[in-house]
């Protein structure tokens, strides 16, 4: 998030795209629901008319994947209005005359038919968010999740820009991380284009620094994503991947396309997976290692606004299971790997702090209390709560020229319905937590697909009957539930429960810079299995 | 005179006296704030400080000069110049005849400290102003829901005192209104829509009522079970280990076990505020499919177990034989967003570190 949690309590106009809040990020909701009680409108985009579009002022039910052309058409909008902050474009953003350009041609009336909205509402919305004061973006994977998953992100970026809303307090671009420490993740350098604190591993600058640091020469260019990593599993030749270390990922399960998935672990020759639980990927590895859960741990996460936390051991681990950082490094003292003589998590995480220059002044005795928001270059310093607020960190924001296009996959007479896929309140992923807590299955105890009641009607289904939906991938049975949340035409269920694996239909397609899968957007086709009850 | 020490949080309008001493106030400062931040014990039940003042209870009520009757400061503004007396004799005798009728109506007073965060509060005020002493025989107000079977949220109206901390923490704190009052005096009574369960009613059990009722009529149904358990409980700050807003918890335990989760009033991010997965979902700690042992597959294709050395050794092993065999970069590293900082780094390094790529992910792209 570009701004802190707390700004949620101030915009003046919300923007919420792609984002099932109430359910997914229901703590931070609140604050959302907070700023409306105080007089902020809310617009609220999402095809599914969720709790949170419930309580909007406007709610845009916008047909899968069609993103783009909304965002296009509100930028339309909000520079013939002169809605836009000339001095803010001016003074910190660059490309403004080219991209002013190329938006004039996307009107409402252009966008109406291809999002499936009145071209009224999108003028509407439009105007509220140009004219508020400030205007805040939230989006979480219904942005994401899509072959055109960095255009939408750069299409709201524009937005921001155009409106000056990057910066100021209530503002902002606001994306809400799902899980507890995805975010740490990154920050860590868990990724293939970057080092920790998001140093570019193609900087010849930075890989000669880890070189040096870890003692071994780091290739200077970026490695190859997790999805190509599958995808290569078992392969002939030199891009051949034939052994892997999966810490904590049911991958299995996660994966857009579950069999491809399964089947490129098996041809791994050597599978080493660390978890808490036996999970689906777990049972494919040749050495299953257990660690120690949350309440079991000492270390320190980053939440969604990059504030660094600690974590608590609180009991002691069962059995033998140990934290991560011992496995790991175990394994690479085995090797024969020197500086891999760990004591504590405290040595581990100082070890990242001196590497990292958005940590470079925090320390494991630091951040005691969690109230530093990084970066926090030098050790007096505060934190910073709010990105961009005097400069971008690259110079100038930069407008992206951006077209829309349609979903990897689209509706046709064999595959006529829209899939949509989500999380739900009660259960996190694949449950392997939630799924072992007392209790939640008094709530949610088995998975549904969500049909508006008139689509059902139309196909002969009744609410508790079981379908059968096919992508052209595979398919599934599952039990409907009549709703009025689906629009007409798309249905929804979410990926939690391994008896309805909907990552067996998913898979269409992939964001070519992210790889990002299109979990948002699948055209199936349903019908009503009879024998079953 | 005590200033304030944050002056940006609002601006200093005037000072009043407390007890004697000069005291700075904001705009817009009730008396029970300023008594608050002077570190003064004015008794509160219905007050919480993420809602509206309610001035329900009157335990708060203070002397002020010039005005006849003692006032609410929780819902009386201070003003310049005021002079107040929190604690005198006639003060004190008027909040034990309170507490003595409070306690009346409530069948059990002695309520453990895992049904909830506040839960405590009528117990220490009994306590401390000795006014459990049976001096009123009253009737009982409200009625125990026990049909519902919900699984997190016990609701004992027996013990309700009716502050509406819950019904205002859920419109308010939650913006859910699931819960709402019906009747009046003896008979008010919380309940949902036309009386439902809670599960068929807005209510998303995050269970921000059980935390803030101060009589434990509403209970944390999981956290109570270990009432019996031998030992004390002992509270440990952490974070809560599901979605990213990362929400400050308060572990509960007794005798090495997670019995419940209390949400940090003071936590940056969640204020105090939980959700369902956060509040309850925290028992797969113990669960009994959890590993307890490092497992290497035997050539028949079943896991065996094994000691560590054994399994960090055969783990190692396999590492290099592939590298030896195919070169560095057949090697993959995958870590979680669900694990801390020194997983994520650790992976990264193992990979960087051990083969010199980059070829590292974690779970964010799916």
């Amino acid at each position: 998030m570009s701004n802190p949690l707390s700004d949620m309590e101030h915009p003046d106009v919300i923007f919420a795209i792609g984002t099932n809040m109430t359910e997914c990020h229901p703590v931070a909701a609140t604050r959302l629901k907070k700023a409306i009680a105080r007089g902020a409108k809310m617009i609220v985009a999402d095809p599914r008319r969720t709790r949170l579009a419930k309580i909007a002022d406007l709610h845009l039910p916008l047909r899968v994947g069609s993103d783009v052309a909304l965002l296009l058409a509100m930028a339309n909008v909000i520079a013939r209005e002169n809605l836009i902050a000339r001095d803010f474009i001016n003074a910190r953003t660059a490309g403004s005359d080219a991209f002013l350009e190329h938006i004039k041609e996307f009107t409402p009336a252009w966008a109406s038919p291809i999002c499936e909205v009145d071209a009224e509402l999108i003028e509407q919305a439009a105007r509220w968010y140009g004219e508020g004061n400030p205007s805040a973006i939230f989006y979480t994977l219904g942005i994401t999740e899509h072959i055109s998953g960095v255009d939408n992100v750069q299409s709201l970026c524009n937005l921001a820009l155009m409106t000056g809303n990057l910066g100021n307090m209530g503002g902002g671009i606001n994306p809400m991380r799902g899980q507890n420490n995805i975010q740490g993740a990154g920050d860590c350098g868990a990724v293939p284009g970057n080092f920790p604190g998001f140093q570019p591993c193609a900087d010849p600058e930075k890989a000669k620094k880890f070189s040096k640091a870890y003692g071994t020469e780091i290739d200077a260019e970026n490695g190859i994503t997790k999805v190509t990593a599958l995808n290569n599993a078992g392969k002939d030749g030199a891009e051949g991947i034939h052994a892997m270390l999966i810490d904590g990922e049911n991958t299995v399960v996660t994966d857009p396309d579950k069999n491809h998935c399964e089947q490129s672990l098996k041809n791994l020759e050597h599978l080493v997976v660390i978890d808490i639980f036996m999970t689906e990927t777990a049972q494919l590895a040749n050495i299953v290692l257990p660690a120690t859960a949350f309440a079991e741990t000492d270390g320190v996460q980053t939440n969604t606004e990059r504030r660094v936390q600690r974590l608590r051991a609180a009991v002691q681990p069962p059995g033998d299971a140990k934290p991560d950082w011992w496995i790991i490094s175990g394994i690479a003292r085995q090797m024969g790997k020197q500086g891999f003589e760990y004591e504590s998590a405290k040595d581990v995480f100082n070890e990242l702090c001196s590497l990292s220059p958005i940590y470079e002044g925090l320390n494991w005795d630091r951040i005691e209390n969690g109230e530093y928001q990084w970066p926090v270059p030098e050790s007096n310093h505060p934190g910073t709560p709010r990105l961009h607020e005097k400069e971008f960190k690259n110079g100038r924001g930069l407008f992206k020229i951006i077209g829309y296009r349609d979903p990897a996959e689209v509706i046709d007479g064999e595959f006529p319905v829209w899939l949509t896929t989500g999380r739900r309140l009660q259960a996190y992923h694949t449950r392997t937590q939630t799924g072992r807590s007392s209790g939640i299955d008094y709530l949610l105890d088995e998975e549904s697909l969500e049909i508006h009641p008139n689509d059902a009607k139309q196909w002969g289904i009744n609410d508790g009957d079981f379908v059968k939906m096919r992508s052209r991938r595979g398919a599934i049975e599952i039990k409907a539930r009549l709703t009025d949340r689906s629009p007409r035409g798309t249905v929804f269920t979410s990926f939690s429960f391994a008896s309805v694996p909907v990552n067996i239909l998913t898979g269409s397609g992939y964001d070519p810079v992210t790889q990002t899968a299109e979990l948002k957007v699948c055209p199936v086709a349903i019908e009503l299995v009879e024998s079953r009850e | 005179m005590i200033a304030l020490k944050d002056k940006s949080s609002g601006t200093v309008v005037g000072s009043v006296t407390i007890d004697g001493e000069l005291v700075e106030f904001h705009q817009g400062e009730t008396i029970y704030q300023v008594a608050e931040r002077c570190r003064r014990e004015v008794p509160t039940l219905c007050y919480d400080k993420r809602l509206e003042a309610f001035g329900a209870c009157r335990l708060c009520v203070v002397e002020v000069e010039g005005i006849r009757n003692p006032v609410a400061s929780c819902t009386t503004a201070a003003s310049e110049g005021m002079i107040i007396k929190t604690k005198t004799k006639a003060v004190d005798k008027y909040r034990k005849t309170l507490l003595e009728m409070v306690a009346s109506e409530n069948r059990n007073l002695d309520i453990d400290a895992l049904a909830g965060y506040a839960s405590q509060e009528l117990g220490t005020l009994l306590d401390r102003y000795k006014a459990n002493n049976g001096r009123f025989e009253g009737k009982q107000s409200g009625e125990s829901n026990e049909d519902d079977k919900n699984p997190f949220i016990l609701r004992d109206y027996d013990n309700c005192i009716s502050c509406y901390r819950c019904v205002r923490v859920c419109a308010e704190q939650e913006g859910d209104h699931a819960i709402n009052v019906m009747n009046r005096g003896f008979h008010t009574q919380i309940t949902t829509e036309f009386g439902n369960d809670l599960r068929d009613s807005q209510c998303t059990f995050c269970g921000q009522c059980v935390q803030t009722c101060p009589t434990g009529a509403l209970t944390d149904k999981k956290a109570i079970r270990a009432k019996d358990l031998p030992g004390d409980i002992s509270k440990t700050r952490s974070v809560c280990p599901y979605c990213g807003v990362g929400c400050a918890v308060d572990l509960l335990t007794k005798n090495d076990r997670v019995v419940g989760i209390q949400p940090a009033m003071d936590g940056p991010a969640n204020e105090g505020a939980l959700c369902i997965k956060g509040q309850y979902a925290f028992d797969f700690v113990h669960h009994p499919d959890r590993l307890t042992k490092p497992l290497i597959r035997q050539p028949d294709g079943n896991f065996r177990e094994a000691e560590w050395e054994e399994a960090l050794e055969a783990a190692a092993e396999g590492f290099t034989k592939v590298r030896e065999k195919y070169g560095r970069h057949a090697i993959y590293g995958i870590a979680s967003g669900r694990a801390p900082h020194e997983a994520a780094y650790m992976v990264q390094k193992f990979i960087r570190a051990g083969f010199g790529t980059n070829y590292i992910d974690n779970c964010s792209r799916s």
